[in-house]
């Protein structure tokens, strides 16, 4: 570290002269050039200074992102290991359920919150929407205690990765739907982590860039999780570009999977449809199951 | 290109620069220009020298040597760099002999990882390992390059074991579950409502890794690591070590016994085909050299005399054979890398059906270790009966392909040997894995780099892994298969 603010000094020092004494830019008569050509020469002389800044600034944007996560020690000494569960949600910008009661807790877009959540003391969480949150699989250890958690949903969680679906095993009783959509950093190796929850009914895994293969990856999705409704929209499926790519057309993809699938993929992938348009935090759990 | 105008431009010009083509000007003024250009070049002021220095060579003097290239070297590279507290601190030169790494055990291992070990100092690396892995671009993400994607699929291990084994796979959870690591154990009848295509006969209890276990590729990661600590600094030379130059001291023991105390001057670094060496002075040297490093202590001249000189490094290379088979109705996404009491372990490999699968041969029946040529017999004979009992589906599959690797063998208690030896003061162990040397390479790179810059272990205590259980002859043993 010591070197880094040795080399930041000397790079101080050095802009310093540059300010006050204009030095000839070239020995040659020619004109010197203008001043964001020569802005950027006296950048690339001083590479390894440039490196440095830069790593530096993604360095603490990832410290940022860990300190958001971290572990609510204290809240969990204070008012237990529920409300330190619930607060970090809020804090995270997150939505929650209690168990038994309907209302729920969200945090709105510039982080504020109602605090009456911490009337229910001791109550577990029993719905959670961390869609298009920083959550990572540190932060999953705030929700660790919840044995109770039945819904998940990590829409667009741009931390999320495999190593977060494999920790997910600690609700593998509980479980029961599960929304991974549009995560970039999900892949095929987290996903067989997935076979461990095996209280899942309701699994969305639509749009993930990083999956390959994406109609092979549902049929095994399928055999892995037998009782299991798969949602994958989002992805083009069609030939002539080696299957993969992304597209955002949900109906005409669905209509066209229909047609190779057998009769109980067809079932689940209309009912998977319907079942889309419905919002958050108004399903019915028990019409969840289709075979 | 012009030639008639070069040849009306004649009169008028002066002759072309030779470097140019020569189809500019005739041939006498080319020739002038060239003796005018080999004459200011033997005038002193040029750059030109008769002798050329050969741009492969390593540099003369290096702060350390890691004698390896694979996996475990280049993780030493990589902390050696990370934990020096001032800029290019510590000179670091990694020495490998074949950077197409045909031979290496590093990127011909089946690549996983998994924290089912009896040994708590064997866990707590594979677990280190797996949290390095976790932030791996926070480490060895280098700017304004593609992040590292090591396909780490987190399928875990499934190990399977008799009556008479149970006790011991419980007592192993056991530890296992106090150092950290998360494995659950089933009975038959949960294995088989898990894994419906398992036959449990003769199982009566399984392990099962819920996570940080499950593979990933060597090649990626090894690459990673070359590329962060190149980044950061480290050396890297492609050549053979081939002798070493040493002081020797003669010391008396308590016991009364005379003893050679070495201590290593320089590496003589040979280049690959070529008779050019090159000798490196350095202060401490790694052998992370794998399969060949007891070559490395013969040259020291460890292995010979009296007592506990007389004890040489038990590391020798074993071949192991990896097949890929492709069983179309075999167990699907959710396949662990399963080890079979018998020693059999399958894997799934890729999303079409194909699979993994070896086995360690009998103590006695070990092949030859001088070639890596596959034997197929070897399948049909020991791999594929257990195959087929295990998973009836395998009872169809057609072999695809198959490769031989080296495990750097410890012949002695089949761990790592970490530490320094007692009669080399500078020469530090980080060999002899038995196998084990990818999964536990992150955390073995940190604890050398805290040895040889903090001068012991600060993260992990890995004392008991140190070459001083060999001489006392005192074997750290896993109770566990594979």
């Amino acid at each position: 570290m010591s070197a880094a603010f040795m080399s930041l000094r000397r790079c101080c020092q050095r802009s310093a002269l540059l300010a006050v004494a204009k030095r000839p830019w070239s020995s040659s008569p020619a004109p010197s050039p203008p001043l964001h050509t020569r802005f950027l020469l006296f950048l690339a002389q001083r590479f390894y200074d440039v490196e440095m800044l830069l790593s530096w600034g993604h360095r603490q944007k990832r410290m940022a992102i860990h300190r958001r996560n971290a572990y609510y020690g204290y809240t969990k000494n204070l008012y237990g290991a529920d409300i330190a569960a619930a607060f970090y949600v809020l804090s995270l910008k997150g939505g929650f359920r209690y168990v038994g009661q309907s209302e729920w807790f969200r945090a709105d877009r510039r982080g504020k919150f109602n605090w009456d959540f911490l009337n229910h003391k001791d109550t577990l969480l029993e719905e959670v929407n961390m869609s298009h949150t920083v959550i990572n699989s540190g932060g999953l250890g705030n929700l660790e205690g919840q044995t109770s958690l039945r819904t998940l949903s990590l829409r667009g969680c741009p931390e999320v990765d495999d190593w977060f679906l494999a920790g997910l095993h600690v609700f593998q009783d509980s479980l029961k739907e599960l929304d991974i959509s549009h995560c970039p950093r999900i892949t095929v190796g987290g996903l067989a982590a997935l076979r461990n929850l095996k209280g899942l009914r309701r699994l969305d895994v639509s749009s993930l860039p990083k999956v390959s293969s994406p109609g092979l990856v549902v049929l095994l999705l399928e055999e892995m999780l037998p009782q299991c409704q798969i949602v994958a929209t989002g992805y083009d499926h069609s030939l002539g570009q080696f299957g993969g790519g992304e597209v955002e057309g949900q109906r005409e993809n669905e209509s066209r999977r229909s047609e190779e699938k057998t009769p109980r993929t067809v079932l689940q992938l209309t009912a998977a449809s319907e079942n889309c348009r419905g919002k958050m935090g108004s399903y019915n759990k028990d019409t969840c199951i289709f075979w | 290109i012009s030639r008639p105008l070069c040849a009306t431009r004649l009169a008028y010009h002066l002759p072309c620069n030779s470097w140019n083509s020569c189809f500019c000007g005739s041939d006498l003024e080319t020739q002038l220009a060239a003796a005018r250009k080999k004459a200011s070049d033997a005038l002193p002021g040029s750059s030109w020298s008769p002798f050329e220095a050969n741009p492969n060579l390593p540099p003369e003097r290096a702060d350390i040597v890691i004698v390896g290239g694979g996996v475990v070297g280049w993780s030493i590279a990589y902390w050696l760099k990370q934990k020096e507290r001032v800029r290019e601190g510590v000179r670091v030169l990694v020495v490998e002999k074949d950077l197409t790494y045909s031979q290496a055990s590093t990127v011909l291992s089946a690549g996983g990882i998994r924290q089912q070990f009896s040994l708590p100092e064997n866990i707590h690396l594979s677990l280190a390992s797996a949290h390095f892995m976790r932030n791996i671009n926070e480490h060895l993400g280098v700017l304004n390059e593609d992040p590292v994607d090591l396909q780490f699929n987190h399928s875990g291990y499934l190990f399977l074991a008799t009556e008479k084994a149970a006790h011991i796979m419980e007592e192993n959870y056991s530890t296992q579950r106090k150092a950290g690591a998360e494995v659950s154990l089933l009975s038959p009848d949960q294995l088989r409502g898990k894994f419906p295509w398992i036959n449990t006969d003769g199982v009566a209890l399984a392990s099962y890794g819920l996570q940080n276990e499950g593979w990933f590729d060597p090649w990626t990661l090894l690459n990673a690591f070359r590329r962060k600590a190149i980044s950061m600094g480290a050396i890297q030379c492609c050549g053979e070590v081939t002798d070493f130059k040493y002081t020797t001291k003669r010391i008396l023991t308590s016991n009364g016994d005379e003893m050679d105390l070495r201590r290593i001057k320089s590496v003589k670094v040979q280049l690959p085909g070529s008779l050019q060496y090159q000798p490196v002075e350095c202060a401490i040297v790694v052998n992370a050299a794998g399969a060949s490093s007891a070559r490395l202590t013969e040259m020291l001249g460890v292995g010979y005399g009296g007592d506990a000189a007389g004890t040489q490094l038990p590391v020798e290379p074993r071949k192991r054979y990896v097949y890929v088979v492709h069983c179309p109705d075999g167990p699907g996404l959710d396949t662990p890398f399963v080890i079979d009491y018998s020693g059999v372990y399958f894997r799934r490999e890729g999303l079409g059906g194909n699979y993994i699968a070896g086995t360690s041969p009998e103590e006695g029946e070990e092949p030859d270790a001088s070639n890596l040529e596959v034997d197929h017999q070897f399948f049909e004979d020991k791999v594929w009966p257990s195959l087929a009992h295990r998973v009836p589906a395998f009872e169809k599959l057609k072999v695809t392909s198959a490769w031989a690797g080296f495990y750097d063998y410890n012949t002695f208690d089949q761990n790592a040997i970490i530490g320094t030896h007692p009669l080399v003061t500078n020469m530090y162990f980080a060999t002899g894995f038995s196998g084990h040397g990818l999964q536990h390479a992150p955390a073995a790179g940190r604890s050398v780099a805290e040895l040889i810059l903090d001068g012991n272990f600060t993260t992990l205590d890995l004392s008991g892994l140190d070459f001083r259980r060999i001489l006392a002859r005192e074997p750290m043993l896993e109770r566990n298969i594979v």
